[in-house]
């Protein structure tokens, strides 16, 4: 399994001058042919970590192995990774040929080689014929597919992505998160995908890693991470999210909105505080005297897929529901949700307590 | 009328222009045209070309060559040194600050730094090596005009070297570029026409240098600047002086040509 691991970090903090650290003791493993994302708001340590992975900045504390050597403090010409850079930095003064040969031309590879090498690499961005053509007169996507060209004709074991796709418009965004997903397929290399944009975060990667304040707040599938944040800040960032303080009651008995509710969680103190997050598109309206919640209805968008509809509670908490019906604003409803659809987070609780206190319903159900 | 206004805008430029620049320009190729005794020929220019005035110009050309160059070799590092300290602001102020003081007054400072009685040959004593003859000597004369042109070397390159995006630096090391070939082969090209300006604002002038030849190199160092004023001063062959300024012109305009076409040029290469 070891093998499996190509970029370690033991407990990395980067910090400058006097200022809080940008990235605190920052543990993390990422393995060979997987679509890494660190996902998080800016200033929140995710470029901090690719910059150290690619070496233009050494850690402050802490140790950054790479096929199980330290690489903390080598030069970044001397380690088998790329970056594409969130401007792209392609050189304005050489055309495309030249700037996908750049690479192979400072490590002094014969003439021949490199110019099979360079059109391999364009033919695999499908960037053929435009080997003579200045950088400046490249639309967006194919400025893209150069610098991604420029990138992987070094074959580099890791491929670094700062925020590529931020300069692009919607479209072209769209169809570029596929170029990516089946480049990264095709190459069989790791990527690291750093990102602010959870959307595109949980439709490319194998792994995400949502980062705030400089710390992982939790790491997993996007599936693991949709379902199971383990705190508020996740919750908030990934999707749309209704966040309420409640009291856990009891294993699979929690308390919010002024009554008690079935859930699947376990694990709390009996009556300990908590927060309960339900995601507004496993909320259902239901006519007022049938749901679980008595709402009324405040306001509604129209979202194309579907209508965004907020309403309060009488104990006041407010409510988004995704619907694909319309509601009415003004009226009274019922908001249905079942035992699945409602997640309990532990005030302040982190990664490995979350992590420990899964296993246990693991243990249970295994049990039973 | 509104292009009536923008006429009337222009109007203090056009007097300039055509009181300072078309004006001596035509009376300076007016003048070429009379030998000594004001009598029309063309003799002055048959006397351009001959090995004495060859010779001046050749040298003219070379130390302006060698203090353009020299010039480059301290501005370059220096203005590169200034973007990457953190009040680079202040360090270019106080770099260009020099340039603001009359010419004369650091002509006459280094005399008495370069004398033999001077602090740099008491240092040289004091070490051991003995009094030299620094003043009056071609070393000097490059010395001291390179002082005096660095400033407008600094500027422009500080400037290119400011405005290069940073992410090209780091992305030609991501490439495997070593510190030499990012330089040689993105920095330094992409920085190529703050040197061309630079060189431009220092080759020119440092082609009609004249007062530092005497004060510093002791007339020893005769340059084509040397020769106009002589003429003009003190044989009072005012045609003679006219037709090597004539030259003098014609080599700026050639110099702007060949330094300058490079920006506008580039940018449409396809």
């Amino acid at each position: 399994m070891a093998d499996d691991v190509i970029v370690r970090f033991e407990n990395v903090t980067k910090q400058y001058d006097d200022d809080p650290a940008v990235l605190d003791d920052v543990s993390l493993r990422l393995e060979r042919g997987k679509f890494y994302t660190l996902l998080g708001p800016s200033g929140c340590g995710k470029t901090t970590i690719i910059r150290l992975i690619a070496g233009f900045i050494e850690p402050t504390k802490g140790h950054i192995f790479m096929d199980g050597q330290e690489i903390s403090r080598i030069s970044p010409s001397k380690r088998k990774v790329n970056t594409i850079f969130q401007d792209y930095a392609l050189f304005p003064h050489l055309n495309v040929f030249d700037n996908v040969a750049f690479g192979p031309v400072v490590k002094r590879m014969k003439k021949s080689d490199i110019a099979d090498a360079v059109r391999g690499a364009l033919r695999f961005v499908n960037l053929e014929g435009l080997e003579s053509r200045a950088i400046a007169g490249l639309s967006g996507g194919q400025q893209q597919r150069v610098a991604i060209a420029r990138a992987i004709v070094n074959q580099p074991e890791v491929l670094l992505l700062d925020e590529p796709l931020s300069a692009l418009d919607p479209k072209l965004r769209t169809d570029m998160q596929y170029e990516l997903r089946e480049l990264q397929r095709r190459l069989g290399i790791t990527f690291v995908f750093v990102t602010h944009d959870q959307e595109e975060a949980l439709a490319l990667s194998d792994e995400i890693f949502v980062l705030n304040n400089g710390r992982i707040q939790q790491s997993g599938s996007p599936t693991d991470i949709y379902d199971e944040p383990v705190n508020r800040f996740v919750a908030d960032f990934i999707g749309e999210s209704n966040i309420v303080a409640g009291i856990m009651i009891s294993d699979y008995l929690v308390e919010f909105a002024g009554r008690q509710f079935e859930c699947v969680d376990k694990g709390f103190n009996p009556d300990e505080p908590a927060e309960v997050v339900i995601r507004p598109e496993d909320l259902e309206i239901t006519p007022a005297d049938r749901g679980k919640l008595r709402a009324r209805v405040d306001s509604q968008l129209f979202r194309g897929v579907h209508y965004e509809i907020c309403c309060y509670d009488e104990n006041g908490n407010e409510w988004i529901v995704h619907s694909t019906r319309k509601a009415t604003v003004g009226d009274e409803v019922g908001l249905d949700f079942g035992p699945d659809d409602i997640h309990v987070m532990r005030l302040g609780e982190t990664e490995d307590e979350f992590d420990k206190r899964i296993e246990s319903y693991e243990e249970a159900r295994y049990a039973v | 009328m509104q292009y009536r206004t923008r006429n009337i805008y222009l109007i203090p430029y056009a007097v300039w222009i055509a009181l300072f620049v078309i004006a001596p320009i035509v009376l300076i190729a007016y003048y070429s045209m009379f030998d000594i005794d004001g009598a029309l020929t063309v003799g002055n220019y048959r006397r351009f070309f001959t090995p004495v005035y060859m010779g001046m110009t050749v040298r003219s050309f070379w130390y302006a060559f060698l203090v353009t160059m020299f010039s480059l070799l301290v501005a370059y590092p220096t203005a590169y040194l200034l973007t990457k300290t953190k009040h680079k602001q202040l360090w270019l102020l106080l770099m260009i600050m020099p340039s603001w003081m009359n010419l004369l007054l650091k002509a006459y400072a280094f005399i008495g730094m370069f004398g033999t009685y001077g602090p740099v040959n008491a240092l040289l004593g004091a070490l051991g090596i003995g009094t030299k003859q620094i003043l009056f000597t071609e070393f000097s004369f490059i010395f001291v005009a390179v002082y005096i042109f660095v400033p407008f070397m600094i500027l422009p390159i500080f400037n290119a070297l400011d405005e290069l995006n940073p992410s090209l630096v780091a992305a030609a090391r991501d490439l495997g570029a070593s510190g030499w070939d990012t330089f040689r082969r993105v920095v330094f090209p992409l920085t190529i026409n703050g040197v061309k300006s630079g060189c431009r604002a220092v080759f020119i002038p440092a082609l009609s240098l004249f007062m530092i030849t005497r004060l510093i190199a002791g007339n020893r160092v005769i340059t084509l600047g040397t020769a106009i004023e002589q003429h003009f001063l003190v044989t009072q062959d005012w045609g003679m002086g006219s037709t090597i300024a004539v030259f003098l012109i014609i080599a700026m305009g050639l110099t702007m040509v060949l330094t300058g076409s490079g920006e506008e040029g580039r940018q449409h290469v396809k």
